[in-house]
């Protein structure tokens, strides 16, 4: 019983992510679509937890959740004639990009199902109990050790964009 | 030991880190940051260059990329033709840094101009050193961006931006064809290290010789923007608008003769596939004879320089597409220190009378005896007479066009070389000789522009003898290596050019010195040629007229289709779908007709759906890419 | 916790097409940006996803799930930046009435 109950759930927990995902690009308040936002990433940090990636949940949370939204509504803010709803929020191509992107998702739709994924899964076709969790403390030991070139590099780029995006805002 | 040459284009990188950042607090000490650290590349480039001379070559690398199967090296080598390069653009690259201390004295931007030329000094040196093509190519664009800097290094004057985005447009349609020769090499024989494209690597690839001899010209496509050949040349004499010394150093000594250079290093894949070699010395020959044409009635002094610099390029290039490897690479090398050297003068000509027209100059020799005397050498060395540097490897040009079996590379290359004479003394006679045509204050220049002169004069005349029989032909063997031919001297054809130079030389005398009312009879007398001439072959309005007004009516008519435009597309498509089945229908009834509207509708359709893709709307552009990619993968899983 | 694979993989193309069709419609800058994270999250789940299968060191899927959430941070706050800077000279969001560029 209660395996099903926590695949309803998850699923539940999916599908909510994606209509909150609808909801970021459909609705006309760029407010709303910023809060629906919020909700399609902490679905996805549910999934996180459901998958055992506890470690990448925290982090999406606290980051995207955290501090990325604060920022984009702090965007929002300061450029205001945003909640100006006479003004269309969507250019005139959306048919072609629903055609386009109704192509792309049939395409690679059709090959993830025809694809048989039980070579990487095992025959129980299904995620989870293949590889043992991964914890944090195994995560941090791959980062300041195999993965301690890339991870300077992504450090480098942080700077880089912290003050980029500071000379770039700051008024003169 | 071998790994100091990764120093080489080190030093003047880090001079450029240093000088971009710091270079403003430093003002006129920064120049000499720039002098210390090329110095210290010619230094470093000693060993490997006598080296390279005794006949070693220096290869390192190490693994950078792999890609599947592929594998990409990153490193240097160094043989012949390395060494040669890595000489000249040290030694004229450290002389002209030199002297700029003397000619940008109280620029408003000094320490930014020493930044650029050592920014253009690493990417130089990395371009000679590379050992594959990829990082030939990287260099290449790197060098390509230093001079869009350095000719817009004057960017309030509006001539000076235009004429750097000219030239780095200009040299764009030959770095794609470089690109797109790299890729078909690539992918033919997965390769693209230097020291692949010889005979015995390309051997198996025998039976491609289609593609691979179209990867040839496509690089050799390059070679065409980056070396200002024709049709691509009419970048480079407006890019006289930059500041001299960069004329001299990147627009007559070094980056335009890195597209010779690239020619000669895919040698071994051109001559493989020896159906490329035509074209090549065709485009060489009829450069050379064109931008000559041209030069002989330019007046301000700089553009006669240019369009010399586009003529000698000719040269190495139709030497090189004659098989005249060890020609083209010596000329190369002699014109560097000549064409650097006139360019110098020409600066301390402009720096010391403050005008470029040759027509308001005249008797300059009293009160500026160096740069009269320097520029003489020079112009002696270009017109081609013993025993100076240019005499040696122009004869052996016309040598290898003589030898070719086509003789009409011989005669056009022949006159060319006494219109050369004639087009350089037509320029000292009327700047530095007869009599003054308007008062200037005129002084002659700083020692630390003299020096350099004097220094480069020295070269001028003696960089020629190790390719002199004196020496045994010493060069040729020394670039041409095992591969190289017999050297015999061709009496014949040698005395022919010297014949030809002073010809040059005494009809300029007698023009302009002797009876300067002449040579306006002549112009009125033979008035066409001299228009055409006088107007650069109307290269600039024809392009203005096709490309350029073609691309402005075109962008005209899209901006009118600004909005709906997807729907447009889409309509169209429908429209061109419809008329296509109108097709379809009517060929049933009338066969012929029905082919014909179709084929019209058709083109209409098409026409009208790519009109409207140009909206400079972002969007748009995003939504294009993704169907573009959308239909890649398609494509891909479909196989 | 026993979802099939493909589910996941198709939920994340979903949330992908999503995002793109956010970037391709908005008219609002920030509206592009925040749909451009969608797109950067529907990638870690594949690689979250796929980390926890045979296809790879399961490790290796988290750190790069780490460095696409760092990157995207980075991303955000330029492209904000940028957003800012644009906003003070052209008074505006929106994508079609900006047009410095095109000439």
């Amino acid at each position: 019983m209660l395996p099903i109950l926590a695949k309803l759930f998850i699923y539940g927990v999916l599908f909510l992510s994606l209509v909150a995902a609808l909801g970021v690009v459909l609705l006309p308040n760029i407010f709303h679509a910023a809060l629906c936002l919020v909700g399609t990433l902490l679905g996805i940090a549910a999934l996180y937890l459901a998958l055992q990636a506890e470690f990448i949940a925290v982090v999406q949370v606290l980051l995207y959740v955290g501090a990325v939204m604060t920022l984009v509504i702090f965007a929002i803010m300061l450029t205001h004639r945003i909640g100006d709803m006479t003004i269309p929020q969507t250019n005139k191509q959306s048919l072609p990009a629903c055609l386009a992107l109704f192509a792309f998702v049939v395409l690679i739709g059709g090959l993830l199902l025809k694809t048989d994924w039980s070579i990487l899964v095992g025959t129980g076709g299904s995620v989870a109990s293949v590889n043992p969790p991964v914890d944090t403390f195994m995560l941090g030991k791959a980062l300041l050790g195999e993965y301690v070139f890339p991870f300077e590099v992504v450090s480098v780029i942080l700077i880089a964009g912290l003050i980029g995006a500071i000379v770039v805002a700051r008024k003169d | 030991m071998v790994t100091l040459a990764y120093l080489i284009p080190l030093f003047p990188l880090l001079a450029f880190a240093f000088l971009i950042f710091f270079g403003k607090r430093f003002g006129d000490k920064s120049a000499w940051v720039a002098i210390g650290a090329s110095l210290l590349s010619l230094i470093l480039s000693t060993p490997f260059v006598m080296g390279a001379v005794q006949g070693q070559i220096f290869v390192h690398h190490f693994e950078w990329l792999r890609i599947g199967s592929a594998l990409f090296l990153f490193g240097f080598s160094i043989d012949a033709l390395s060494a040669m390069m890595l000489f000249v653009v040290t030694v004229v690259g450290t002389l002209i840094i030199i002297y700029s201390v003397g000619y940008m004295h109280g620029d408003p931007r000094f320490s930014r101009f020493f930044a650029y030329l050592s920014l253009f000094m690493a990417s130089m040196l990395s371009l000679v050193l590379a050992n594959s093509l990829l990082m030939l190519y990287i260099s290449w664009e790197l060098v390509g961006l230093c001079s869009y800097l350095l000719i817009g290094f004057w960017f309030e004057k509006p001539s000076a931006a235009a004429a750097s985005k000219k030239a780095f447009i200009t040299t764009r349609v030959g770095d794609i064809a470089l690109f797109l020769g790299m890729l078909l090499l690539f992918f033919t024989t997965g390769t693209l290290e230097l020291r692949n494209l010889n005979h015995e690597f390309l051997a198996p690839f025998a039976s491609q010789s289609k593609v691979l001899t179209l990867a040839g010209l496509l690089i050799f496509g390059g070679a065409v923007g980056k070396s200002a050949q024709f049709p691509l040349h009419v970048w480079l004499p407006d890019a006289m608008e930059g500041p001299t010394p960069v004329s001299a150093l990147i627009h007559a000594a070094t980056m335009v003769a890195a597209g010779v250079y690239l020619v000669a290093r895919s040698f071994g894949l051109i001559t493989f596939f020896p159906d490329a070699l035509l074209p090549i010395a065709t485009i060489g020959t009829i450069t050379a004879f064109m931008a000559a044409f041209i030069a002989l009635t330019q007046t301000d002094i700089k553009r006669v320089l240019a369009y010399s610099t586009i003529s000698q390029l000719g040269f190495m290039i139709a030497a090189l597409g004659l098989k005249g490897y060890g020609a083209g690479t010596f000329h190369l090398m002699t014109h560097a220190f000549f064409k650097a050297l006139l360019f110098l003068g020409a600066g301390s000509v402009i720096h010391g009378t403050g005008t470029q027209d040759i027509r308001e100059m005249g008797g300059l020799w009293k009160k500026m005896p160096h740069t009269t005397f320097t520029f003489l050498i020079a112009s002696l060395a270009i017109a081609g007479v013993p025993p100076l540097s240019g005499f040696w490897s122009k004869d052996e040009i016309l040598v290898s066009a003589y030898e070719s079996g086509m003789p009409i590379f011989y005669y056009l290359l022949s006159i060319t070389a006494t219109m050369t004479a004639f087009y350089m003394f037509r320029l000292v006679f009327l700047t530095f000789f007869g009599k003054p045509r308007k008062e200037f204050h005129v002084h002659e220049s700083p020692a630390i522009m003299t020096i350099p002169l004097w220094l480069l004069a020295i070269g001028s005349a003696l960089v020629g003898l190790p390719g002199s029989p004196w020496m045994n032909h010493f060069f040729q063997t020394f670039i041409e290596g095992s591969h190289g031919a017999e050297h015999a001297i061709n009496l014949f054809v040698m005395g022919i050019s010297v014949g030809l130079g002073a010809f040059g030389i005494v009809l300029a005398w007698l023009l302009y010195l002797v009876f300067p009312a002449v040579p306006e009879k002549l112009g009125a007398i033979f008035k066409p040629l001299y228009l055409a001439s006088n107007r650069k072959l109307w290269f600039d309005e024809l392009y203005q007229a096709t490309v350029i007004r073609g691309w402005y009516a075109l962008s005209s008519a899209l901006a009118k289709f600004d909005l709906g435009v997807i729907d447009g597309l889409v309509n169209a498509t429908g429209i061109g779908n419809l008329r296509l089945s109108d097709i379809q229908n009517w060929i049933d009834i009338h066969i012929v007709d029905g082919a014909v509207n179709g084929v019209g509708a058709l083109t209409r359709g098409f026409s009208s759906a790519l009109r409207k893709i140009q909206t400079g709307f972002v969007q748009n552009y995003l939504i294009i890419s993704f169907i573009g990619a959308l239909m890649l993968l398609f494509f891909e899983l479909r196989k | 916790m026993l979802i099939p694979l493909e589910h996941i993989l198709i939920f994340s193309t979903l949330l992908f097409a999503i995002g793109v069709y956010g970037v391709l419609v908005r008219r609002n800058v920030v509206g592009i940006l925040i749909s451009i994270e969608l797109i950067l999250n529907s990638v870690n789940v594949n690689l979250i996803a796929f980390s926890r299968s045979n296809a790879l060191d399961p490790v290796m899927g988290q750190v790069f799930a780490i460095f696409v959430i760092t990157l995207a941070a980075v991303g955000a706050t330029v492209g904000l930046a940028i957003v800012l800077a644009l906003y003070r000279i052209k008074r505006t969001v929106y994508t079609d009435e900006i047009n410095l560029l095109k000439w």
